[in-house]
């Protein structure tokens, strides 16, 4: 029994971290329909930023809030000029699009701070909290506590404020969205900003768990992306419950049957989703028009 | 007359490989050509997939591993002739596509993209993960090719092995097209639900380039295992499969000539790029959105457009 404890404990911390990548995965295909492959680069840039700040002398809140600022930025940079000119282009073009963008920043990161591992102290201590036989650390309940203040903060931001409805408003239908006077253009930059901030608020909250380098993003970015597929594309509570499915599926996976295979079991996972339930556990029901 | 202006292409790329090795100054140059005509032959395939009947795989190279290490651990620890474990691989690999594509190819567009991509990693994988037979991260040596005392070496040799390999795919690429294979595939891209209307059997149509475009990257990916001597997982990760997307993305969607261009500038852009030290991957990608942002349709159908010319487009 306390060895499950242990393995759901680690499955949702690393879960929560899936869930926000895959709201970002979420908000940005609700406003524009593109899958952003980039996304797992905020998470990384996220840890190895505050690494990066923390070094330069900078203090932990300081260094926090520039390591999601300058994702959420460059988002805004990645919308602006590579996905806005090129709007009307087909999926597959969209996600190289994307590709490309993930491997410009991975290797901005490996010119600029090296290919090493590199972590940074928890937020409040490493002494680990005994509950029920199992081992709880501090830092994931920093990281389940933010998590779940950013699912609600994101839940009033898009059901009661104006800002939150133009941007549901236009990914329901951009054109009417526009013609009762939504700037959808502003929508899409608000959007890719958001989306990056998740994702880095994920690396930032995780780094000091499982440690970070230049190459985690993409790994990270797929699993999250997993969660969506589990889910169900476009929606964002699903993106939520998907996140922390997967994390406990592969906590568990990888500790009663292999660790070798941990990172399979994700995989594994949006093959049986998309063979049973194509689309995911919350996906709206749509019929097609032609 | 006709028939030979029908085969123009074709003898201009004959031409273009018998001229070749006229400038090709050492073994260095001659690697990066066998990469190239592998690379292409590779992009034709998967371009018949994604050109020609509009569905994205990322997770091709998947397929190319299997054949790899089908032709390496077969004969290392099996003791079966390298052709016939040639063949097993390529089986293999149309099995696994078969057994994922028919579910799939009933959803579109992004969730395409989604299980080829989950495949391909549980793919490499395993490859990294059972040590005893792959040799794990660290790869394996594969055994040279060849029938009885008869064996392909040298780059020479696999130079002219492969630029045979080459054009025939090449021509058969072309015919395939202009089948009414083809024709139905490229009716499917432009619009299913017509091309329902009009009897084709979408679903059946879409699984079979599946399946063939599964069958002969297996085929070449135990061609470069042989070639290289040597295979790592390398051969089946993610990045790999971007790489050949790529090629058939830049080169230019639904254009034969766009693959042969596209795998011949990715396999030579990391030797322009080594100069950049460090700096390749930040620049590939760069080079990705530039592509995609200002010639969203690809190189050579761009191209063609732009001076008038009628070689793009479905040839």
């Amino acid at each position: 029994m306390s060895q499950f404890l242990q393995f759901l404990f680690s499955g949702i911390t690393v879960g929560a971290t899936y869930a926000l990548a895959a709201l970002g995965f979420t908000l940005i295909y609700n406003a524009s329909n593109v899958i952003n492959f980039a996304q797992g680069e905020f998470i990384m840039l996220g840890g190895m930023l505050v690494f990066y700040f923390l070094q330069a002398g900078l203090p932990m809140p300081v260094a926090i809030l520039l390591a999601i600022a300058i994702p959420a930025a460059v988002g805004m940079l990645l919308e602006k000029f590579t996905i806005e000119p090129a709007r009307d282009a087909d999926v597959v073009t969209l996600i190289i699009i994307t590709i490309g963008a993930s491997l410009a920043i991975r290797g901005v990161i490996q010119v600029w701070l090296g290919k090493g591992t590199h972590s940074y102290p928890a937020f409040s201590g490493s002494e680990p909290i005994l509950i029920g036989g199992a081992t709880l650390l501090p830092q994931s309940l920093w990281v389940l506590g933010i998590t779940a203040l950013v699912v609600v903060a994101l839940w009033y931001f898009f059901s009661r404020t104006l800002a939150g409805k133009a941007i549901l408003a236009t990914s329901c239908n951009p054109l009417a969205a526009q013609l009762v006077g939504v700037n959808t253009q502003w929508v899409l930059l608000v959007s890719f900003a958001l989306s990056a901030a998740l994702g880095a608020i994920g690396g930032v909250l995780l780094t000091p768990i499982t440690l970070t380098s230049y190459d985690v993003g993409i790994l990270l970015g797929l699993k999250g992306f997993v969660a969506v597929v589990v889910g169900g594309l476009g929606s964002g509570l699903g993106a939520v419950i998907g996140g922390l499915l997967v994390g406990i599926i592969e906590a568990m996976a990888a500790g009663y049957i292999s660790s070798a295979y941990k990172d399979a079991v994700p995989f594994i996972l949006i093959l049986v989703i998309l063979f049973f339930l194509p689309r995911g556990i919350f996906g709206a029901k749509v019929t097609e028009r032609v | 007359m006709n028939s030979l202006r029908r085969h123009k292409p074709l003898l201009i790329l004959a031409g273009v490989l018998l001229l070749l090795p006229l400038v090709l100054p050492n073994n260095f140059y001659y690697d990066i050509a066998i990469r190239m005509a592998i690379n292409a032959i590779i992009a034709l395939g998967l371009n018949l997939l994604i050109g020609f009947a509009g569905q994205i795989s990322l997770g091709h190279a998947g397929f190319i591993g299997i054949g790899a290490y089908a032709s390496a651990i077969l004969p290392t620890h099996f003791n079966w002739h390298p052709i016939p474990a040639m063949l097993a691989g390529a089986v293999l690999a149309s099995v696994l596509a078969a057994i994922v594509a028919k579910p799939i190819f009933r959803l579109k567009g992004h969730y395409l993209a989604m299980a080829t991509l989950g495949l391909g990693f549980i793919i490499a994988i395993v490859i990294k993960n059972e040590a005893n037979y792959t040799g794990g991260p660290d790869g394996m040596p594969v055994p040279a090719l060849g029938i009885g005392s008869f064996s392909i070496n040298g780059e020479k040799q696999w130079y002219w092995a492969l630029a045979v390999l080459l054009l025939f795919s090449f021509w058969a690429s072309r015919n395939l097209i202009d089948s009414p294979f083809g024709r139905a595939l490229r009716a499917l891209h432009g619009s299913e639900v017509a091309s329902q209307v009009m009897g084709v059997d979408v679903v059946r149509y879409k699984v079979a380039i599946f399946i063939l475009s599964a069958f002969f990257a297996s085929l070449m990916g135990s061609v470069m295992a042989h070639y290289v001597g040597f295979v790592t997982p390398n051969i089946a990760d993610f990045f790999h499969s971007i790489e050949l997307v790529t090629m058939v993305v830049i080169g230019g969607m639904a254009s034969i000539y766009g693959s042969l261009i596209g795998a011949v500038l990715l396999t030579a852009l990391p030797q322009a790029l080594s100069t950049f030290e460090g700096w390749e991957t930040v620049v590939f990608g760069c080079i990705l959105m530039f592509c995609m942002i200002f010639m969203p349709r690809g190189l050579v159908p761009t191209l063609a457009a732009r001076f008038g010319g009628r070689g793009g487009e479905g040839d």
